[in-house]
Formats: structure tokens, C-alpha cells, sequence
């Protein structure tokens, strides 16, 4: 029973803030809103008794990348302004399209959910069956796998880096500028001081 | 196999895919109706979201006794990550030479 009330909790918290999070004004406000939809998930990977995916979903999706979204949104806005939104028809259209989309995915799901039979095993993964299936090299173990998204990761920060980085030339043109402009201002005020 | 029904969870497995359902097509919404280019990337967000939980939702009922769609999920969430860096560089990027990140005023390259 708790069971069902903590789901239906749980539910209500993901479907409300994923809704708030594509429609909300402000950007800040919808990265927010993301935050709970990903813990609103989390929470449900708990309740399928994936407790290595709960750790995992909230270190690097509530911690790490929620991180890099406001931070992006702090360098990338400015405070107060508000998201323009597309064109009306857009929005109608793009509406009517989710939820005839919502409607034909339910249909198929709620029909055809009832051929497939549902055993569940209550009790979670052990740590260790996870460690060896992730570092084995036999069938349904995942070393290979594991070490090309650890190169993946690799090649993602340095191709981040590298285009987050300010290009040197315009680096200098940037020092020259702010330069020019503090020996610009000094004279000034020289000439106001002399008069 | 009678055991494995006795413990069977009270939650019905079509619940679990309804809410990923409706954050898949909320995703689709954002994606299809915000300009800002950071609003996009959450609502991709949403979307590669709402596949983890259907990978974990089939692990978890149909074949309870392997491991696949947990580490399809734990994969995804790694993908999911590395391409968030890519693209908030990118963004940042757009930023410092448009000025913002409306995808409206993205229309010149480098050439």
C-alpha cells in the first residue's frame, strides 16, 4: 500500500515538473524544475529496487550535469529576461502532436501490456554481480563496452575544451581593447583634472 | 516459478511506462516549441530520461534474473552526460559570438 501512495507521489511530482519544465518563462526556473524531474526519477529506479542506478542517476545527473546547466544558463542570460516563445500555430501544433503521439503510445502500451506476463524479484542487485558484469569479458559482461565510453568521456572533455576555448588571437584583441579603454579613461579624467 | 509470483510488486508495470510516456512527449513539446537553445537541451534531457526508466521499467519485469537494460540505462546516463558537456561548450560558444542563444540568430558560419 505505501507502495502504490510513494508511486502515485512520485508520479504526480515527475508529470507535473516535466510539463512545468518545457513551458515555464524563465530558463533558470525550468532548469530547476529538471532537477526534480531527475530526482522524481531517481526516486523511481529506488522503487525498482535498481539502488546502483539511483546512486548513479543522482551523482551525475542531479549532481553533475544540473551543475553544468545553470551554470551555462548564469554565463549565457541575462538576469530577468524572459524566453521568447515561437508563434502560436507552432505551439498548437506541436501540442496537438504530443498528445495525439501520448495517445497512440498509450494505446499500443495499455492493449498490448497485457500479453506479456510480469514476474518481479523483490530483492536488489547485489554490488558484486554489477562489479562483475561491468569489468568481465565474457557473455553479458560489459568490459568493452565500459572502456569505450571511458574513451567517449575522454574525447568529450578535450572536444569540450577545446571549443569552449577563447581563440588566442581574439584573446589578445580582447587584452589590447580593455587596454586601450583604461588608457583612454585615464586621459580623460587628466584632461578634467587639468581643467 | 511460483515463488516469483508470490513476490510479484503491487505496482502494475503500465504505471511506470504512463509517467515515462508523458515525459518522453513533454520533452518532444519543449523540443518542438522553445527557441533558446539551453531550453532544448532539457527537454533532450527529458527525453533520454524517460528511455533510462523504460530500459530499468523492462529489466526490471520481463527478465528480472539479467542485468541488460540496467547497464543499457547506466551507458545512456554516460552518453547522456558527455553530450551535455558538448553542447553547453557549443552553446557557450554561440554566446560569445551571437551575443545569445536563440537559435533564430544562429545563421552564419565561420565559413
Amino acid at each position: 500500500m505505501t507502495d502504490i501512495l510513494i508511486f502515485i507521489l512520485l508520479a504526480i511530482v515527475i508529470i507535473a515538473f516535466s510539463i512545468l519544465a518545457v513551458t515555464s518563462k524563465h530558463v533558470i526556473r525550468s532548469a530547476v524544475y529538471l532537477l526534480f524531474v531527475l530526482l522524481g526519477t531517481a526516486g523511481l529506479y529506488l522503487m525498482l529496487n535498481y539502488h546502483f542506478l539511483f546512486a548513479v542517476q543522482v551523482a551525475v545527473y542531479a549532481g553533475g550535469i544540473m551543475v553544468l546547466f545553470i551554470m551555462a544558463i548564469f554565463l549565457t542570460h541575462q538576469p530577468g529576461e524572459n524566453v521568447r516563445k515561437k508563434t502560436n500555430w507552432k505551439i498548437v501544433s506541436s501540442s496537438l502532436l504530443s498528445i495525439s503521439g501520448i495517445a497512440l503510445c498509450g494505446y499500443i502500451i495499455v492493449k498490448n501490456i497485457n500479453r506479456i506476463t510480469s514476474f518481479v524479484r523483490e530483492d536488489e542487485i547485489d554490488m558484486q554481480n554489477i562489479g562483475m558484469a561491468m569489468m568481465g569479458t565474457e557473455k553479458y559482461q560489459y568490459l568493452l563496452p565500459f572502456e569505450v565510453i571511458s574513451v567517449l568521456l575522454l574525447a568529450c572533455i578535450v572536444g569540450a575544451i577545446m571549443i569552449a576555448r577563447k581563440d588566442k588571437d581574439e584573446e589578445k584583441h580582447d587584452h589590447i581593447k580593455t587596454r586601450i579603454e583604461e588608457l583612454e579613461e585615464k586621459s580623460e579624467n587628466n584632461k578634467e583634472n587639468k581643467i | 516459478m511460483i515463488e516469483l509470483l508470490v513476490n510479484s510488486v503491487s505496482i502494475p508495470m503500465v504505471a511506470f511506462l504512463i509517467v515515462s510516456l508523458i515525459m518522453f512527449f513533454a520533452g518532444v513539446f519543449g523540443f518542438l516549441t522553445r527557441k533558446n537553445l539551453i531550453m532544448i537541451l532539457i527537454s533532450v534531457e527529458l527525453i533520454l530520461n524517460a528511455v533510462d526508466i523504460n530500459f530499468a521499467v523492462f529489466n526490471r519485469y520481463l527478465f528480472p534474473e539479467q542485468m541488460e537494460g540496467l547497464f543499457f540505462a547506466l551507458f545512456g546516463i554516460a552518453i547522456a552526460a558527455c553530450e551535455t558537456a558538448v553542447a553547453i561548450a557549443i552553446i557557450i560558444n554561440i554566446y560569445r559570438r551571437f551575443g545569445n542563444v536563440e537559435v533564430d540568430n544562429v545563421n552564419k558560419l565561420k565559413g
